[in-house]
């Protein structure tokens, strides 16, 4: 049974719950097992290395560091913003040892390099995960039609991040929708930024961003954007009422996280998947495989 | 961007190019100005300058231009420029280090909201060890005077219960006290 630490990270227990719902519910199915970093804190996210190097390598390296103390040889971070900060620790301390003393010097327990970083997407995307999803599924999501999103920071830059993908043009999450049946659409904006937390400061050029790719999707005749980052997910779901006023569009895109798909397909009740923490109904979808 | 003696201006700045390289780890002599970080940059449109025309400048010793600049806060960190630059350079790295030098050097006005939501996000690290969004919100309006940003949101998040009324205190909560405090030591602010 595979087994891995999982970093959940501040928003799978508040603005992407239904993430961090459909993730364990998805896991449980699948026999994948899940060990919570105990006492974990916040990896910093961009305020940290947008303000301090030290702090923030010395942050996610404290969570690294009590991963080490699992029975895992693995860490994942369902968060493509805080496994960012995670594949930064390891780029950058494997590659200076000066640097890592000096960050261990602020940690209370120091971190080895003893547990890796995994890509969230690939505990399921990997040759066997897919088989066995393959195997389980029981509601096809044949017919659906999806746009897999998968934002800047799971894939880039490829060297840091370490996970073979395109960054261009990545495949994981397409051949995980593959494999439940749906159709992932070939569509120029997989990577593309949402503007991430400039919803904060600059309202105006995320909501550009977002109108960009919401409007990409649609116009591709996608049913859905897959999402596998909350902080991309909360920007195209719970902005779009303030992206369509701005430009004066109705796309009512349902924007679900990937393990939420995985869920349905799989026949798990949409309740325990969260479907309904979604800010853009996704009545559609469930309607269109069956699941409403 | 107004007139510049570039020959004064390089001397006297000469130093804050070394600086870069060295704090960023980034080598930016090495850059070509085939302006691929540009063409990808999904925060062009919203930039004064470029990020390719960023590295020209850095290299021009033009200090103060650069970090007084639009770009280095509009700049989110996609990392395509640094995934598409033909000779490796970081250049999200090096937009990271621009950051932290126009803090220091107290260029950051234009910076003003993302300097503000960034020390309020961190003091709520600093205090619970774990984001603490309700509080965040409120204290980031606060002190942008803009007191009812993202209040549409406020209600319908609590009724997915997602955004929870008080914050979470981790039990290390003293060791993430220290690494803050250590770091402030040693950069000797
Ligand atoms: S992509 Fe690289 S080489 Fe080209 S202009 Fe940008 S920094 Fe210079
Ligand atoms: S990291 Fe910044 S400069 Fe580079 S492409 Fe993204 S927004 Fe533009």
């Amino acid at each position: 049974m595979p087994k891995y630490a999982l970093y959940p990270g501040c928003s799978l227990e508040t603005g992407g719950i239904e993430y961090g719902m459909s993730s364990h519910a998805v896991a449980h199915a699948l026999g994948i097992e899940f060990l919570e970093v105990p006492d974990w804190n916040c990896c910093g996210a961009s305020s940290a290395h947008m303000t301090d190097h030290l702090l923030s390598l010395a942050l996610p390296a404290r969570v690294l560091a009590l991963a080490e103390t699992l029975p895992v040889t693995e860490m994942v971070a369902p968060c493509a913003a805080c496994h960012q900060r995670f594949a930064a620790v390891e780029y950058e301390l494997s590659r200076d040892e000066d640097l890592k003393r000096k960050v261990n010097s602020l940690l209370e327990r120091p971190y080895t390099g003893k547990v890796k970083l995994r890509s969230y997407l690939d505990i399921f995307a990997n040759p066997e995960t897919l088989e066995e999803i393959r195997k389980k599924v029981k509601r096809s999501l044949k017919g659906l039609k999806v746009a897999c999103y998968y934002g800047c920071l799971f894939v880039k830059p490829p060297k840091v991040v370490n996970y073979v993908d395109d960054p261009e043009n990545p495949q994981a999450m397409d051949n995980i929708m593959r494999a439940l049946g749906a159709e992932p659409l070939p569509w120029p904006y997989k990577t593309e930024c949402c503007g991430a937390s400039l919803g904060m400061t600059k309202e105006e050029a995320c909501t550009k961003l977002c109108n960009d790719i919401l409007k990409i999707a649609k116009d591709s005749g996608a049913d859905c954007i897959v999402a596998a980052c909350p902080l991309c997910q909360q920007n195209l779901d719970m902005r779009q009422i303030s992206v369509e006023k701005k430009y004066g569009t109705q796309y009512r895109m349902p924007i679900p996280f990937f393990t939420q798909l995985i869920g349905l397909a799989l026949g798990l009740d949409p309740k325990t998947l969260g479907f309904k923490k979604l800010f853009v109904d996704p009545a559609g979808v469930l309607r269109k495989v069956g699941a409403a | 961007m107004g007139e510049v003696n570039f020959s004064q201006v390089m001397e006297q700045n000469r130093s804050f190019v070394d600086k870069v390289i060295e704090k960023s780890g980034q080598d930016i002599r090495q850059c070509y100005q085939c302006a691929k970080c540009s063409g990808g940059c999904p925060g062009s449109f919203a930039m004064d300058y470029l990020p390719n025309q960023i590295i020209r400048m850095l290299m021009l010793g033009m200090k103060e231009e650069v970090l007084k600049s639009q770009t280095i806060w509009v700049c989110m960190g996609c990392n395509t420029c640094t995934t598409r630059c033909i000779r490796d350079i970081e250049v999200a790295h090096v937009m990271d280090t621009l950051r932290q030098e126009a803090i220091k050097a107290g260029y950051a006005e234009k910076g003003r909201l993302v300097t503000i939501f960034n020390d309020v996000f961190l003091s709520t690290i600093r205090s619970y060890g774990r984001l603490f969004e309700a509080g965040l919100l409120m204290m980031n309006n606060m002190k942008t005077g803009n007191l009812f940003k993202d209040a549409q949101f406020g209600l319908p998040m609590m009724l997915k219960g997602k955004a929870k009324p008080f914050p979470h205190r981790i039990k290390g909560r003293k060791e993430i006290k220290n690494i803050f405090e250590k770091i402030k030591r040693m950069e000797g602010k």
